[in-house]
């Protein structure tokens, strides 16, 4: 079996395998595993409305998944990506509606802040790390938690004192009359084309730049970084900045796009989470990030289906789609197996 | 005569590669069988096949005379086959005892029962002379030691026959000694060992018989008394081998290192170089002779920046350099072939040719406004590639952790040469590798100094301090104790002013008993 056709089956087929064991849990469970399927099915794909809201549901998870996978590639663990993307959203939100401008200033503006907000929750555990050797993990865990209440607390002092921010100015936003015209009124916007970019530029980071030499020579070797004047503490705070500027775009994408303000939330959103997920199903390769956030943002969504048109449980899809995440991220344990298969038939020939 | 493994015309191909190539090895029932052969010749591969990691194309293994099947390790272990890895494969904040049970400890009532395997280490510890202690923690104690927990490993899961690969690689001369004498205790006590190694000085000492490959060949088995080094070499080489360097006599120019009482602390905080005075000259290298740790590595690393200085100065062409980050003193004309290879000198993840602009790679023409052109730094790898004959299965793309050592260490050299230092440090270049590669470094470090350039070389081995220096300056417990010319000087002199004494004070010893 040649490398190419392995590689094309076996996602293929860990999807598949997936698609059965999760059958299984819901037959046992007693619900029709195959209008759970449809429904499944229907919740992605069903009329440009659904897929107009799949695609905004997969745009964060782009940008989380990003944002993990950029720092895991110089060697550090960013968990705070949700912290980071609560604080992108708050400044987004906020530029959004406190001032008024132009469209073409007003949008990059707001991504801007979003950016520079997540960026700055992320300097400090890389700050931490690079000089007295904290470790990241920690501080960033740490970290979600302050974001939550931090912007929870300036949501109410934005708002005087409100549950949400006022909504964005028109000029701030990612949604278009076209988006919607051609989605049935989806809340579909123009985030995609952003999160397609970032993917783009985190590639040409890594494959193109010294700077991504630099941070993959330090993700995989420190001592020979610095042996070769790399100045190692540098490149920690900056991959901690450029991966927690991708947390904050995430967030704005929130803020400019699907919810075009910002709630008190009661708990972490859980795309920050989710994305540590998608850059491990992305084996942190920017192009599998992509792959990695659609298959996670269409599940997400179409699960949201399923208890109204098939009668199956929350509980029960949750299980079911990380049914399917699961196989796709083991598509080790198939590899092996395909290979075990090729070479038996290649002795038996 | 019994033989108790028997390879015979084995084959092995990765691809196109033929790595093994008909390949005959036949162990006797209590020898020590040596498997001599360059850096990538396929010694690695050969064991690789008995002991189950590969499976051969051809060929067959006989095992006390019953042809076997190896499949995996566990059924080379199940053999009575055991193995002494280079790297040695031990969880270091385990204890010996824990190291040695992993992966089939014994069990009482389902806890592991650790008194019990302790005292059997103790007592096969004991039987074969390793003075080990079962209860040491790994990161306590010496490499040597824990070479000994590796045979310790292979003699409790009851191996008969014992795979050194490439043992004294990183071992110091005294460890040499003792494990010369534990492998023959090994046989006294009716194990067969099969010695990997390029070290044609241990073949003499140790072994009985020698098998030979050259590129992948099998060249043939000669038994250890009827031959002598210069001829494994060729058997080895496939050509004459110099063991002596040629070189022109040493025409040192003006000083290009200046080192004045420098001070020098470990992580510790403890003084490792201390008060140390050292110059070189354009046109001379200079090699550093002492016994690992009084302070070599804690010099290369102020010397290069990677360390802090506490006292002293150093000038490089001049210019004082002393504290300055590593990227200005390369910049400013020093090139370093770092001790260790692995730890320093690459990115072993990253593909070579990424690995041999590591000094460069943010310099024109490789890189522009931040942008590295991948086109450049494969040419130029290639280029070096080609020049210090670095060999690789895929080229500049391979990864270099799929390099030999000494290919990897041609490759470093390569890098650090074509950069043009006016002063080039080589620390332990030669380290592991075998004597073609050891020929080929030492070529190339005369050559740097008959350009005119000054070389500091550090050293653990007397004949290669010997060999190539123009000046050979001591250091003991972190200051050199003198410097000599290497015409003028015995090894035993050397010797002597490495365990700390005076040349005045020995001969006083000496006119004393006269």
């Amino acid at each position: 079996m040649s490398k190419r056709v392995v590689n094309i089956l076996v996602p293929l087929i860990s999807i598949l395998l997936g698609l059965i064991i999760g059958a299984i849990v819901m037959a046992v469970s007693g619900f029709n595993p195959i209008n759970g399927y449809v429904a499944l099915w229907n919740g992605i794909f069903m009329d440009t409305y659904t897929m107009g809201e799949t695609i905004r549901q997969i745009t964060p998870y782009v940008f989380s998944g990003l944002a993990v996978a950029f720092a895991f590639r110089t060697g550090l663990f960013n968990i705070g990506v949700e912290g980071q993307l609560i604080m992108g959203w708050l400044a987004a939100a906020w530029v959004g509606q406190a001032f008024e401008l132009p469209a073409v200033v007003h949008v990059p503006l707001a991504l801007i802040a979003a950016a520079a907000a997540g960026a700055l929750w992320a300097f400090i555990p890389g700050l931490l790390k690079a000089k007295l050797q904290v470790h990241e993990v920690i501080v960033t865990i740490m970290m979600n938690y302050t974001a939550l209440h931090v912007a929870n607390a300036l949501i109410g002092v934005i708002s005087g004192g409100q549950e949400r921010t006022d909504s964005i100015h028109e000029s701030a936003s990612l949604r278009s009359p076209f988006l919607e015209s051609i989605t049935d009124y989806s809340r579909m916007h123009w985030g995609f084309v952003i999160a397609l970019i970032a993917v783009m530029i985190m590639w040409f980071i890594l494959q193109k730049t010294t700077l991504g030499y630099e941070l993959k020579a330090v993700g995989f070797n420190k001592n020979a970084s610095e042996y070769a004047g790399m100045n190692v503490n540098k490149n920690i705070i900056l991959a901690m900045l450029i991966s927690g500027a991708f947390a904050g775009l995430g967030g704005a994408m929130e803020a400019l796009g699907t919810f075009e303000n910002m709630s008190k939330l009661h708990a972490a959103t859980g795309i920050g989470f989710d994305g540590i997920a998608v850059a491990l199903l992305g084996a942190n390769q920017p192009f599998g990030v992509l792959l990695g956030a659609i298959l996670f943002g269409a599940l997400k969504y179409g699960g949201l289906n399923m208890p109204s048109e098939a009668g199956v449980p929350t509980e029960i899809v949750s299980i079911v789609i990380a049914l399917i995440i699961f196989f796709v991220a083991s598509g080790y344990i198939i590899r092996v197996a395909l290979e075990r298969f090729g070479k038996k038939r290649k002795e038996e020939k | 005569m019994e033989y108790v493994i028997e390879m015979l015309g084995i084959r092995k191909q990765f691809g196109d590669f033929v790595a093994n190539d008909n390949i005959t090895l036949q162990l006797k029932k209590g020898e020590i069988h040596a498997l001599l052969g360059e850096n990538g010749a396929g010694k690695s591969t050969l064991m690789n096949v008995l002991f189950g990691l590969y499976q051969p194309e051809a060929g067959t293994i006989r095992v006390r005379g019953k042809e076997v099947k190896i499949t995996d390790p566990n059924v080379a272990n199940n053999l009575g086959i055991g193995m002494v890895h280079q790297h040695f494969m031990l969880v270091e904040n385990f204890t010996v005892t824990e190291n040695i049970i992993l992966g089939s400890e014994p069990t009482k009532m389902g806890s592991i029962n650790i008194k019990d395997a302790a005292k059997k280490v103790q007592a096969l510890s004991e039987q074969y002379n390793l003075n080990v202690d079962p209860y040491a923690k790994i990161e306590d104690i010496s490499v040597g030691m824990q070479q000994r927990v590796e045979i310790l490993k292979t003699l409790y899961r009851g191996a008969d026959m014992i795979i050194f690969d490439e043992p004294t690689a990183s071992l110091t001369p005294q460890e040499i000694t003792e494990l010369m004498q534990i492998m023959k205790r090994l046989i006294e006590e009716g194990k067969s060992i099969i010695l990997i190694t390029h070290k044609l000085k241990e073949i003499m000492e140790v072994s009985d018989r020698v098998t030979v490959i050259r590129k992948g060949q099998g060249i043939g088995t000669v038994t250890t008394a009827e031959t002598n080094p210069t001829e494994l070499a060729e058997l080895m080489v496939g050509r004459q081998v110099v063991f002596k360097t040629e070189k022109i006599a040493s025409n040192p120019k003006e000083v290009v290192l200046q080192i004045d009482s420098l001070t020098v602390a470990d992580n510790r905080g403890i003084d490792k170089v201390k008060n140390l005075n050292l110059t070189v000259r354009a046109g001379e290298i200079v090699g550093i002779a002492g016994i690992d740790g009084n302070g070599q590595s804690e010099l290369i690393e102020a010397i290069t920046g990677l360390r802090k200085v506490k006292n002293g100065h150093i000038k490089l062409n001049g210019q004082e350099i002393t504290g300055l980050k590593p990227r200005k003193i390369t910049e400013s004309g020093v090139g370093h072939i770092p001790q260790d290879r692995h730890k320093h000198g690459l990115v072993l993840d990253f593909p070579i040719g990424h690995n041999i602009s590591l000094q460069t790679y943010y310099k024109k023409p490789i890189s522009k406004n931040g942008v590295i052109d991948y086109k450049k730094v494969n040419e130029f790898a290639r280029q070096i590639i080609e020049q210090y004959d670095v060999r690789s299965g895929e080229g500049e793309m391979s990864l270099a952790r799929s390099l030999s050592g000494g290919n990897q260490q041609k490759a470093i050299i390569g890098r650090e040469v074509e950069r043009n230092p006016d002063l080039l440090i080589a620390a332990l270049p030669t380290r592991g590798l075998d004597v073609g590669a050891i020929e080929f470094i030492h070529r190339r470090l005369i050559e740097q100094r008959d350009k005119g350039k000054a070389v500091l070389l550090i050293s653990f081995e007397l004949d290669e301090v010997m060999n190539v220096s123009d000046q050979i300056a001591v250091i003991y417990d972190g200051y050199i104790i003198d410097t000599v010319s290497p015409e003028e000087t015995t090894e035993q002199d050397l010797g002597l002013l490495m365990a700390g004494q005076t040349l005045e004070e020995s001969n006083k010893v000496g006119g004393r008993n006269e």
